[in-house]
């Protein structure tokens, strides 16, 4: 006769068996999000469960912020006021310039039949708040698949590139920051129009230009833009500025490293931009059969 | 070293208060902290608290979900803290018979381990896979949630002191 537990007893499967259970769903999950990227339905759900715990979050955060506003003294604002006139007086100025230089720019392009750039499309959207995962660099803006952010979109803000767009939910996006481990752009130096790519160092604050020559002619306080040969990110965008060289003749690549321009974390208005759609048609990679020298022998002899 | 303190009887817990501090713990995590290091996880160490008191009502697969929503929330790798958090929750669960004979602070120095171990796991996975290495104040975090145990335990457990009827004429 079996002998069976009574019912108040039974408390399921042994601890290690559940633990055993779980740890090898979670290594799973993790295996198929990084390696093959077949969680994201799952990730999304998740995400959109996560949110309205994230607004409340949020809320004490922002009424605190509105409670400050209203708070702002008078002669906090008059002085904003001021700087923010003596702003616009000089930026009226450069504007008139501006104006200028974009026709005779836009006459020389039509001189020369080049492709007119089209402005493109922006989305305006704010930083919720920052991932606080301490391995990597995001940030999730309130923008998402509604207003069609796709994932891939460069962001910046009013000084130079943020990041890219690289999840995209329904109400939700997250951006990997240009200060980001995984991270790479290509940038040009202002200077001399030397072509590079430079890649988050993962610290948070600082890039890198990997793979330039170490008799590469950058120097300290050079400053780097968007190159725009990627397609992704228009070019001229300011990126980063170089902060530190180190040559060492032991090593074939200089140690170039590079503050960024924008305030990757500091501003909480960004712009997402729209694809360029009038990208020129990327050359058809030329299909030359592969095929091993010993097949190829064993065919002839015979 | 037990019989010269009181044993306090405890009334049994509610699960909806349980449900709310869980909550709450993941409305502290979600608050957007921008790059502050050295953050208590907050989740972990309730965790571990239910774990530890309730042994039988929170367990291995509460704690692999709340690390799902986070892995979520965070844009971290998906099942990075379900995989850390599902560690930390066996290992509480076993250890709970023995830890609740201790007094306060050495328990405090077992839940310091436990989060330690934690954030290690979480750690060799994101080196694992190509993440970067946060910085050793990222632990710190660790320290201050031990620290912070004494009052978790205060307030997590005031429910349960409440006395149930008050008798001015009980003989004891």
């Amino acid at each position: 006769m079996e002998r069976q537990p009574p019912p108040f007893f039974n408390r399921g499967p042994a601890p290690l068996v559940r633990l055993m259970f779980f740890a090898v769903l979670a290594l799973l999950l993790m295996v198929l999000d990084a390696r093959f990227r077949v969680a994201e339905p799952l990730r999304a759900g998740l995400a959109l469960l996560a949110y309205p715990i994230q607004r409340v979050a949020m809320a004490p955060v922002q009424l605190a912020a509105g409670v400050a506003d209203f708070f702002s003294s008078q002669v906090q604002l008059q002085r904003e006021n001021d700087a923010l006139r003596e702003k616009q007086l000089q930026a009226a100025k450069d504007l008139v310039t501006l104006e200028a230089l974009s026709a005779e720019n836009a006459q020389l392009r039509r001189l020369v039949e080049a492709r007119e750039r089209m402005p493109r499309k922006s989305t305006l959207a704010e930083i919720l708040y920052a991932g606080r995962d301490p391995f990597s660099r995001k940030v999730i803006i309130n923008k998402g698949g509604r207003e069609e952010i796709q994932p891939g979109l460069p962001v910046v803000d009013d000084i130079g590139v943020i990041g890219q767009v690289t999840r995209v939910y329904p109400l939700l996006s997250e951006v990997t920051l240009i200060t980001d481990k995984d991270h790479a752009i290509p940038v040009q130096v202002v200077r001399n129009g030397l072509r590079a790519v430079a890649y988050g160092a993962g610290d948070g604050a600082s890039l890198d230009l990997r793979f330039m020559a170490a008799n590469a002619d950058i120097l300290n306080g050079d400053a780097l833009v968007t190159s725009g040969i990627d397609g992704i990110y228009p070019p001229g965008i300011p990126v980063a500025k170089v902060s530190r060289i180190e040559r060492d003749a032991a090593y074939a690549f200089a140690k170039i490293a590079c503050i960024p321009a924008a305030g990757t974390d500091r501003h909480s208005q960004v712009l997402v931009l729209a694809k360029d759609t009038n990208l020129p048609v990327a050359p058809e990679v030329e299909q030359t059969p592969v095929r091993p020298a010993k097949a190829k022998r064993g065919r002839r002899r015979e | 070293m037990i019989e010269d303190r009181p044993q306090r009887i405890l009334l049994p817990v509610n699960a909806g208060f349980m449900a709310l501090t869980t909550l709450l713990a993941l409305l502290f995590n979600l608050l957007p902290w921008r790059d502050m290091v050295g953050l208590p996880d907050m989740l972990a160490l309730v965790i571990v608290f239910w774990c530890i008191h309730q042994p039988r009502r929170m367990g291995i697969g509460a704690a692999w979900a709340l690390g799902l929503i986070m892995d979520a929330a965070n844009g971290a790798l998906l099942g990075q803290h379900a995989f850390a958090y599902c560690m930390l929750a066996f290992a509480a669960v076993q250890l709970s018979r023995r830890l609740l004979w201790f007094r306060i602070w050495p328990q405090a120095l077992h839940v310091l381990l436990l989060l330690l171990g934690t954030q290690l796991l979480m750690l060799s996975v994101r080196l694992a896979a190509t993440g970067a290495f946060p910085g050793f104040a990222w632990f710190a975090g660790s320290a201050i949630a031990a620290l912070l145990w004494p009052a978790v335990t205060f307030l997590l457990l005031l429910p349960q002191r409440r006395p149930e009827t008050v008798d001015v004429d009980r003989p004891i």
